[in-house]
């Protein structure tokens, strides 16, 4: 066989390789793709509205104490045409980004020390895991007491319910570079500094997005607690438009706040998922067509 | 069969062959001595219970020679390259690699799946010390040198099996090494394309003047790559037999040459293994 022949069959074998599968995603558009991820989205929340209409019309309770969709979803509406709502969202949307971006930044550290110092391992790192377990909301007694009954106190609580997500998400990324990268690494003549900042980090990018999509739940959960609990004089958030409904025993408004919620924490989620998502799919972890 | 020389001492390549610096087989000529392991002991385990992967191997490889290590599982094969790669260090005994730069690749490609295949060799030149305005074009040349020149900008993850191991081949060549130790490295490759490897293998190493020491569990592969085969006993690892592989290149696997030498060496490792019966 000659060189050339060899040269070739290699690069024709290539093209072979490479040629794309026929299969179901050869007649799929883009529209198509999104429509078909839409539908059981849709579908699922006309089937809780319709669960949610059965139980209103089944008068398991008085219509004021439990209202059904008709009355909750207008008043969802007139509250999104006034901006008191939308100054509540504001305020309680910078919490959780400046509570987010602070958890971020100490959890991150306190990962990548741990991750590094064996000694301090040893120390905190079942701690770290232990303070992920206590509910939050367990911290609001210390920290209204400490900071007094302000956003610092929000915050701090945001902090704790966060930073130990977000530090175990790095400690585990790191703790679970690939051996056979590792080896790569290190006969390629990476060492110390350029190890983490090539390899190690990169590698542990996943695992981190993830722990930070955990720590966001978190966060969420104990902002939402905080602002029922550290109601400020004269601001208004989430929170205090929800303390509000209840003192008054506003139930529609009360629900439309909760949908409020729930939006938001699906929205937020979403983000991450999208983010998650594009890394897994760029290094071929997951398949493209799925998880959507 | 006078193509083989049994039992030999490890030494180099006859001193009567060194004068020529390319061989009427294509292949560079074999000159002095890069790697020798001498009295190399490896002990893995607690001093309750050791395990001797490695006992007392010694063997040279010359400049550019390809040798090929066989034996069956136990023999302490990736032990030695580790070993030679100095991520570890030997219990007793002295290895040298004269001062040679040395890399190692192994049966993963272990690309890194967040660089596209330019970037993964870029980052080699990278770690060298290669200037930034050089590594672009570097690892162009580097990707075209293993026929990929088209895939620079395709992730690990789009490309064949096959590819992957010549880019991790390319990434290889970018540490600019003058010894090439391979653990393995098509095994996880079918028959076809591991064929075309070995061409590939067979004309980069000849091109580059590469010195090779090649870990394989695959009898014809080693006597269709290797300019000597040894074997290696299992549990522990000993140099049992070397086995001088006098055919012209190019070669092919599947003449009747490498079938003649792989029934000999299939012969002498399954005699080893049957030592092993309890």
């Amino acid at each position: 066989m000659s060189a050339d022949t060899q040269v070739n069959s290699l690069v024709g074998l290539d093209n072979l390789e490479l040629a794309p599968q026929p299969g179901r995603e050869f007649l799929r558009g883009t529209s198509v793709k999104v429509l078909g991820g839409l539908w059981p989205k849709v579908l699922a929340i006309v089937i809780v509205l319709g669960l949610w209409e059965l139980v209103y019309v089944a008068n398991v309770k008085p219509h004021d104490i439990f209202p059904g969709p008709a009355t909750v979803l207008p008043n969802l509406w007139t509250q999104a045409n006034h901006s008191l709502l939308w100054q509540a969202i504001g305020t309680t949307l910078r919490r959780a980004v400046t509570g987010f971006a602070l958890a971020l930044v100490i959890g991150s550290i306190v990962g990548a020390l741990v991750s590094r110092i064996k000694v301090l391992r040893a120390a905190v790192g079942s701690l770290i895991t232990g303070l992920q377990t206590m509910p939050s909301i367990a911290w609001f007694p210390f920290a209204i007491i400490f900071f007094g009954l302000n956003t610092s106190a929000i915050l701090f609580v945001i902090v704790l319910g966060a930073a130990p997500s977000i530090a175990n998400g790095l400690i585990a990324g790191v703790d679970y570079t690939p051996p056979v990268l590792l080896r790569a690494g290190k006969t390629m003549g990476l060492r110390g500094l350029a190890l983490y900042r090539h390899l190690i980090l990169p590698a542990s990018l996943p695992t981190f997005v993830a722990g930070l999509k955990q720590g966001w739940a978190f966060a969420w959960r104990s902002l939402m607690a905080g602002e029922l609990l550290v109601i400020i004089a004269g601001t208004s958030s989430i929170g205090v438009l929800l303390s509000n409904d209840q003192n008054q025993a506003d139930m529609p408004s009360a629900m439309a706040i909760m949908i409020v919620i729930l939006v938001l924490g699906i929205g937020v989620d979403a983000l991450f998922g999208t983010v998650d998502r594009t890394i897994r799919r760029r290094r071929g972890l997951a398949d493209p067509a799925v998880g959507r | 069969m006078s193509i083989m020389q049994r039992g030999a001492p490890a030494e180099p390549a006859a001193a009567s062959r060194s004068s020529a610096p390319v061989s009427s087989t294509g292949r560079r000529e074999a000159g002095e001595p890069v790697v020798e392991l001498t009295g190399v002991s490896k002990v893995y385990g607690t001093s309750r219970a050791p395990l001797l992967a490695l006992d007392n191997v010694s063997l040279s490889v010359a400049e550019g020679e390809f040798v090929c290590l066989i034996g069956a599982s136990g023999c302490g094969k990736s032990t030695m390259l580790s070993l030679v790669a100095g991520l570890d260090t030997p219990t007793s005994g002295q290895i040298s690699t004269g001062g040679k730069r040395v890399t190692l690749m192994f049966q993963e490609p272990a690309l890194f799946p967040w660089l596209t295949s330019a970037r993964n060799v870029e980052l080699a030149l990278r770690a060298r010390g290669v200037p930034k305005q050089q590594r672009r074009t570097r690892a162009a040349e580097l990707l075209q040198a293993v026929h990929l020149g088209g895939f620079g900008g395709k992730r690990p993850h789009e490309l064949s099996g096959g590819m992957r191991q010549r880019v991790a081949m390319a990434r290889a060549l970018a540490q600019d090494a003058d010894v090439l130790l391979m653990d393995e490295p098509f095994g996880a490759l079918d028959a076809m394309t591991r064929d075309l490897l070995h061409d590939e293998l067979d004309r980069i190493c000849a091109e580059r003047a590469l010195t090779v020491l090649f870990v394989t569990h695959n009898v014809r592969e080693a006597a269709r790559l290797g300019d000597r085969v040894i074997l290696l006993s299992s549990r522990p690892g000993r140099v049992i037999e070397e086995v001088k592989v006098d055919i012209e290149h190019p070669r092919r696997i599947d003449s009747p040459e490498i079938a003649e030498i792989g029934a000999h060496l299939t012969d002498r490792l399954r005699e080893e293994m049957a030592s092993h019966v309890r």
